[in-house]
């Protein structure tokens, strides 16, 4: 193929090939960091499907964003599902998108050359596949610094994170299954060629650059003498990882690992009072605190006909008390022991029928998640409760007093605080 | 002989295109959503940010920390990775929780907590210093068994 003559000499700086020394670079070193970033993408990718189809966001106004098209690939859980469900899949999705950060950091190092290749696009092909690189590195980075900054409550930005997290997920998956299906003989050539574990097992002095690769541009022309092995790289990546994973993993998964867990957005140890956990809207910052106190408050539940009951009605219909966890979509959680009465007591307190699903809005004035709705299924499950009491105290206002709903395996949003009112829908 | 990365163009262009129409979707929801110029800048500026600041940055430190200690070995064992790894992971952790860290989102946090995000700071630096101490400890093994 012809190159234009006043393309053909790079312009100094990182267009020239030797400019690229380290030793390491190479399409095995590329492959093998890839193949350990892909399946914890995976498990990114797919907790991220589980979390919005938690949401139900087909139901009443559950969507956090209005959805235009018909691109809901929500996976969901199925119901009755064990209450720590979400739990677990949420956790999974930050914690992993966390540790997942130095893996994607060095696969990015690995290939920085190219994103400097000369000419910028040898041909139309080569054009194609550097602007689907430019969406799956930008959607890499958007949706790893969007998370990031989400679960620590720091939004430097207009947009409604949520929209944009998913769509630009999608960006993401879309151009990351591109790459990895155009680049799978790449990463067969090289395993074939070295070994797939094979340049590990060389330590510093054995470190030697990999053949040189003509099209591919990762081996460096003019290699530096190595200053770390292949295996002390993935090691350092590792270890951060590793490092990553005990400063965040107690949020999600509490205990003794809540005291290690240094650098957790809501990892502190917050006292042991029976109101002594986390909590996502403050009554303060939901300005709920003088309604929240007024004694006049009513429940009215509405469904084949309608009743309000006060909180000491409300105590005296048959309590029941389960453990759940609060499941935050910011990855932590913290499961408590709930006292209230049952959902499906309440539906056939104003005799809703069996399918019935349910409305449940706050008395809070403003806030996007002052109200949600649920399935018959999930008001019909046993454990959904209206609580009134928690670890055997009253709720306090930042937990919902006078009443709140706690649900197994939903995004803790949905656990609707300070509730003044219930409605069953027929449909 | 590297093979071509896939052997028929006509099946990279087919991949192509059906990424470009999913990732096209998903952009014009953004773009329906009303907030395109942010989120472009942020989708593009995040790589910027990354290739030309966070990357040469670190690489040049890198390099500077290297050539400086390019005779920094004491009975053969070189002292590099020593400092390179507990420096690279510290910085790791700044990268990943700087909100906290610098109090960026205190308001925020506190809104949406009812508690200040205290110790962040602290805990981190708490931590650089255990991961070079325990970086340390292991050269002075290493340095020691290198002797005998």
């Amino acid at each position: 193929m012809e190159t234009p003559h006043r393309l053909a000499k790079p312009p100094p700086g990182p267009f020239r090939p030797e400019f690229w020394r380290s030793p390491l670079r190479g399409p095995w070193l590329t492959s093998f960091l890839g193949t350990l970033l892909l399946p914890l993408i995976v498990i990114v990718a797919v907790t991220g499907l589980i979390s919005d189809g938690a949401y139900d966001p087909g139901l009443g106004l559950n969507s956090p964003f209005d959805r235009y098209g018909a691109f809901d690939v929500a996976i969901h859980l199925p119901a009755s599902s064990p209450a720590w469900l979400y739990a677990v899949t949420q956790g999974l999705h930050v914690t992993v998108g966390l540790v997942a950060i130095p893996f994607l950091l060095a696969k990015l190092w690995s290939v920085i050359p190219r994103l400097f290749a000369w000419p910028p696009a040898r041909d139309l092909t080569h054009l194609i596949e550097r602007a689907s690189l430019l969406l799956l590195v930008g959607g890499s980075l958007f949706e790893f610094a969007t998370g990031v900054l989400n679960i620590q409550v720091f939004y430097p930005w207009h947009f409604n994170f949520v929209r944009e997290h998913y769509y630009g997920a999608w960006v993401f998956i879309a151009a990351l299954t591109a790459h990895v299906l155009l680049k799978l003989p790449t990463v067969v050539h090289a395993y074939r060629e070295r070994g797939f574990l094979r340049p590990l097992r060389d330590d510093l002095h054995h470190t030697a650059p990999e053949p040189a690769d003509s099209r591919g541009g990762l081996v460096a022309a003019a290699p530096a003498p190595p200053t770390i092995s292949r295996r002390g790289l993935l090691g350092l990546v590792g270890g951060a990882a590793g490092v990553l994973l005990v400063v965040n993993l107690g949020e999600s998964v509490g205990g003794p690992l809540r005291r290690i867990a240094l650098l957790a957005p809501r990892g502190h140890a917050l006292g042991s009072g029976a109101n002594d956990f986390e909590v996502n809207k403050s009554a303060l910052a939901s300005g709920v605190i003088a309604r929240a106190r007024d004694p006049r408050w009513t429940l009215t539940v509405r469904g084949g006909r309608t009743v309000r009951l006060d909180r000491a009605a409300l105590l005296r219909l048959p309590q029941h008390t389960h453990e759940l966890p609060i499941s935050c979509v910011e990855g932590w959680s913290t499961s408590q022991r709930w006292t209230g009465v049952r959902l499906a007591d309440l539906a056939d307190l104003v005799a809703a029928p069996a399918h019935a699903s349910m409305h449940a809005a706050s008395f809070q004035r403003g806030g996007a998640f002052r109200q949600a709705t649920f399935t018959a299924a999930q008001v019909r499950d046993p454990r959904s409760l209206l609580a009134l009491r928690v670890n055997g105290a009253d709720l306090s206002l930042d937990h919902g007093y006078p009443a709140r709903l706690i649900l197994p395996a939903v995004p803790g949003v949905h656990c609707t605080k300070w509730i003044g009112s219930l409605t069953f829908l027929r449909e | 002989m590297k093979p071509r990365a896939v052997g028929v163009p006509v099946l990279q262009i087919a991949i192509h295109a059906v990424a470009f129409a999913i990732a096209g979707y998903a952009l014009a929801q953004i773009v329906r959503g009303g907030s395109v110029v942010n989120f472009a800048i942020w989708f593009v500026g995040a790589a910027v940010l990354h290739d030309l600041l966070l990357f040469p940055f670190y690489s040049l430190l890198d390099r500077l920390g290297v050539r400086t200690r390019r005779d920094g070995a004491v009975n053969q064992v070189p002292v590099t990775n020593y400092l390179r790894v507990p420096a690279l992971m510290s910085g790791l952790l700044l990268l990943v929780y700087f909100p906290l860290i610098l109090g960026l989102s205190d308001h925020q946090y506190y809104l949406a907590s009812g508690h200040h995000p205290h110790g962040y700071a602290r805990n981190w630096i708490a931590i650089t210093a255990v991961l070079f101490a325990g970086s340390g400890l292991l050269y002075a093994i290493r340095v020691l068994r290198a002797k005998s």
